[in-house]
């Protein structure tokens, strides 16, 4: 069953940018193009974010998706395609 | 240096006997809430809880079958729940010996002491990192044994199952460190309880100090490796066996 209807963009997108400011990453660099790696985001924090996401939205991340993922964008909109 | 969270629950799996229940007892004087897990001896786990809890510790009993599927979430939960905290730390001390020459091993006591040993305690890692790393505190103790780095004939599956153990802990600990998380084994030598109990008294004469070692000796060390002392301890292997590996 689809929540995508109880989810919006803007939830999706604070849970994250709460998620990776709690690894350590600036939050004035957040944006939807900024890439993981500009913000020395590792596997470790990108297991722990899908970690965040599942227990928040009930979307499960798996390794073959954290890899496609390099940007905060492409990891929201994932996020929203799932819910 | 970190400190444990007041909320903070140690489960200690196999924590009914020998080594396990020392750790159960020597965890919850050290101020964890325990959690410890038995298989099929519920009486002797349930004393041991209720003796922690009578010295003024908090201590619950909870039956696992390491193996079963779904285990280790299930056993995690019911140990927050039961004592209304975060598992905080981890013993994996839960195993079992089934011995033979690798010649007449067949392929189910070989995995089924990998699956117990090895496999099991694999499961319950991963699943506690979900909550230590977001809790920025972790404790994992794996219960090796000197039985791996060195040889002994009639062991293959267990000596495999616990030098994987030691290079689990290695590998974990490198890739948890940054979140306050430490992961390291104790390797007990000729340890006198009940799963050694049929080994021969000439197994003594190799070890140092001329003497078997007892659980509350290990647990010594486990409880050091729990404590927040031991934050900048993480990935080795704590060897408790008289000088056995020397």
């Amino acid at each position: 069953m689809s929540t995508s209807d109880t989810i919006t963009t803007e939830h999706v997108q604070k849970v994250v940018y709460d998620a990776l400011e709690s690894f350590g990453a600036e939050p004035s660099q957040f944006a939807p193009g900024t890439t993981f790696e500009s913000l020395d985001i590792d596997s470790l924090d990108l297991a722990e974010l899908s970690q965040v996401v599942a227990d928040e939205f009930g979307v499960v991340l798996k390794g073959e998706d954290m890899k496609r993922i390099k940007t905060i964008g492409d990891a929201v909109s994932t996020i929203m395609d799932r819910a | 240096m970190p400190e444990r969270p007041d909320d903070a629950v140690v489960l200690v799996t196999g924590g009914s006997r020998g080594i396990g229940a020392a750790c159960a007892r020597t965890l919850a004087a050290d101020g964890w809430n325990v959690a410890l897990t038995y298989r099929s001896g519920c009486d002797a786990a349930t004393e041991v809880a209720r003796e922690i809890e009578e010295a003024g510790g908090r201590a619950v009993a909870l039956q696992l079958d390491v193996t079963g599927e779904n285990a280790a979430s299930q056993v995690l939960a019911a140990a927050g729940d039961a004592l209304g905290g975060r598992v905080l730390g981890l013993v994996n001390n839960a195993g079992i010996r089934d011995d033979d020459l690798a010649v007449s091993l067949d392929d189910e006591r070989w995995s089924r002491v990998i699956d117990t040993n090895l496999t099991s305690a694999f499961r319950l890692t991963r699943e506690a990192l979900r909550v230590m790393l977001r809790a920025r505190h972790g404790r994992i103790v794996n219960i090796a044994s000197v039985v791996g780095p060195r040889a002994n004939p009639g062991q293959a599956n267990y000596a495999a199952a616990k030098a994987g153990l030691i290079g689990m802990t290695r590998t974990v600990a490198a890739e948890v460190a940054r979140r306050s998380v430490t992961v390291n084994a104790v390797a007990p030598g000729f340890v006198a309880t009940d799963m050694t109990a049929d080994l021969p008294a000439e197994t003594l004469a190799a070890v140092p100090a001329r003497r078997p070692g007892t659980p509350d000796e290990v647990a010594a060390c486990v409880g050091f490796l729990a404590s927040d002392a031991a934050s900048y301890v993480t990935g080795s292997t704590l060897y408790v066996d008289g000088g056995l590996a020397a």
